[in-house]
């Protein structure tokens, strides 16, 4: 259990993080989603006592990190995985980290099999590629068994097999009644892991919503619809609360209408159909709408960076939309 | 813009509870010594420190007795068989002092910190078990290196009968002080590295604290500067290494106290900013 109210980092004139007042529940994966730059970093930080609040505060357990005895058994966090010294080996970093925190030894050699380090335990960590880093990274996250686990962009540097073994962990922790939050700008792995979501956008909490629900109110479905005829079902489908939109392939989109409607009126008028199928909206179009906002809500502050680093669509990473794409 | 929801309540299985260990500080003095014996940066380091002080005391040991016949009765009176440890210091100081400058500026320069940090966030008790590991790792090798640096000079003065004993009046003291003074130096250096976070720059600025300072002050006018000389840091630290006191220099342990004093104001400034500071 993570709890942040009116969490806020200032640094000078910049705001990176605006009373940000969030709750992250154990048992699922909570998604923090937002554009490079939005503060998603920063918010971990400040949740692992790192850095400072500028004001109001993040607990977890009820707790200020700084205040944990036994931080590594309560709180698991990969931040970033270069944060090692490369000359110690990857057995040495975790026992180092495991003597902190009363943790037994025979952990560290536990940790290093799950992720996939127990051949490379007595290599420095410094000829790592940055995948084997990242699982490093993780296997620190797990050494005390924690109760809450925190990935910041977890799925950097991964290969796909890699990703689908941290999707798989990720939510393995949560069945477990684990609280883990995951960060990522990457909607489409978002889509993937996480079932509930905090969407942070220039440092503000746009929504803390399950996954279902921040898309049904940030996008709306539409039905897609194929026909011979279509000038024709187009006129009679026009209407008062409807909107149709040709796709480019000849298509035609339906928004307020659903589909049995406009099944019923083709049949009525002796219309033929090729196709007639429901869209579901994407975490994408839900997100891309809500930044949108965002966007213009800080349109008008004069010397205001670039808008909000907004992702565009096709800038996710084929590695992304691995097996299982579109759940 | 969707307004937040109110925070879940606890889901299901909310914060499993686990048996609990609880952490002392012996497990963080444990951890730092862990992270100190597993960087080859600290094996290296402290044979960097071994080889010159050992190695230029034997030097100037073979230099003092190859042109001792030469020397005026004035030259030959100021000799203790101390002075080739102490000369070898000047250059060793700063040796051990970049170990204690590598102990912390390595955390930041690799981001371990960070890492260091989430598990051990009470930085205080972070900062004072570093200290104490790399305080008395420092103390050990220091003394030992002192103590082969006293012999190895005495093996070759013996050939013009300089040698002195280890039993003669303020010897021992010189060569254990000597110890604690390496030490004190590394503590500093841990200072200055936790103050400056950048490994180049506080090995500059611990240079200039020991070498350059005391250098600088051979300069001022003899009026006022004895007396700030005295309490220059090299030159009162430095004091506990002489077995009889001299004038001029203040008296040995008062001198390493005086340094401690140093190593203390620059630690507590150290502390403050490392547990204000953004990691």
């Amino acid at each position: 259990m993570i709890e942040a109210r009116g969490l806020t980092k200032r640094y000078g004139d910049t705001t990176a993080v605006d009373r940000a007042t969030f709750g992250v529940a154990p048992g699922r994966v909570t998604g923090f989603l937002g554009p490079n730059g939005a503060g998603k970093t920063t918010t971990m930080r400040m949740i692992l006592g790192l850095d400072r609040p500028t004001a109001g505060e993040v607990t977890v357990h009820g707790r200020r990190y700084r205040t944990l005895g036994a931080p590594l058994r309560e709180v698991g966090a990969l931040l970033d995985a270069r944060n090692v010294h490369g000359g110690r080996t990857a057995y040495n970093h975790l026992l180092c980290l495991a003597k902190s925190n009363a943790i037994p030894r025979r952990r560290v050699d536990e940790v290093l099999d799950l992720v996939g380090l127990g051949s490379v335990a007595k290599k420095r960590s410094k000829g790592f590629s940055l995948g084997m880093g990242q699982r490093l990274g993780i296997a620190a996250a797990l050494l005390g068994d924690p109760a809450v686990l925190m990935f910041d962009e977890p799925v950097n540097g991964l290969d796909p097999e890699g990703i689908l073994w941290i999707r798989t962990l990720m939510r393995r922790l949560a069945r477990e009644g684990r609280t883990v939050f995951v960060s990522s700008h990457l909607m489409s792995e978002m889509a993937l892991t996480a079932e509930h979501l905090v969407v942070i956008g220039r440092g503000r909490i746009l929504a803390d919503t399950g996954m279902a629900e921040f898309i049904g109110a940030n996008a709306t479905s539409h039905v897609l619809v194929r026909s011979p005829q279509l000038t024709e079902l187009a006129r009679l489908l026009a209407g008062p609360g409807r909107r149709l939109e040709p796709e480019p392939d000849g298509a035609l989109r339906v928004y307020g209408a659903p589909a049995a409607r406009i099944g019923d009126v083709a049949a009525e008028h002796g219309l033929r159909l090729h196709e007639l199928a429901t869209v579901q909206p994407s975490l994408e179009e839900a997100f891309m709408r809500l930044t949108g906002e965002t966007v213009e809500y800080h349109a008008g502050v004069p010397g205001a960076p670039d808008p909000g680093g907004a992702v565009p669509p096709g800038s996710v990473p084929p590695g992304a939309a691995a097996p299982g794409a579109g759940g | 813009m969707t307004a937040p929801a109110a925070a879940p309540g606890a889901g299901p299985g909310a914060a499993p509870r686990r048996d609990v260990r609880r952490v002392r500080f012996g497990h963080v003095l444990s951890s730092e010594w862990t992270k100190i014996a597993t960087v080859r940066s600290t094996f290296w380091t402290l044979l960097a420190g071994a080889v010159v002080v050992i190695g230029f005391s034997a030097l100037w040991a073979l230099a003092f007795t190859a042109s001792y016949d030469q020397m005026s009765a004035r030259d030959r009176a100021t000799f203790t068989p101390m002075l080739p440890t102490q000369v070898a210091y000047y250059f060793g100081l700063v040796v051990f002092g970049a170990l204690g400058v590598l102990v912390i500026t390595a955390e930041h320069g690799t981001g371990m910190i960070k890492t260091a940090l989430t598990a051990v966030p009470r930085r205080a008790a972070y900062l004072a078990a570093k200290t104490v590991v790399l305080g008395a790792v420092v103390l050990v090798v220091g003394i030992v290196v002192t103590f082969a640096s006293f012999y190895a000079a005495q093996g070759i003065l013996a050939s013009k009968h300089l040698d002195g004993s280890i039993g003669d009046p303020g010897v021992l003291r010189a060569v254990i002080g000597g110890g604690i003074y390496l030490a004190l130096v590394a503590i500093l250096a841990l200072g200055i590295g936790t103050l400056l976070r950048h490994t180049a720059g506080s090995i500059v600025l611990l240079f200039v604290v020991l070498f350059v300072l005391g250098i600088a002050g051979g300069f001022l006018p003899s009026s006022w500067g004895d007396t700030v000389n005295k309490f220059l840091p090299s030159n009162a630290g430095g004091a506990i290494l002489d077995p009889v006191h001299k004038s001029g220099s203040l008296a040995p342990w008062t001198g390493l106290g005086v340094f401690a004093i140093y190593t203390a104001v620059v630690f507590a400034a150290a502390l403050i900013l490392f547990e204000r500071r953004d990691a």
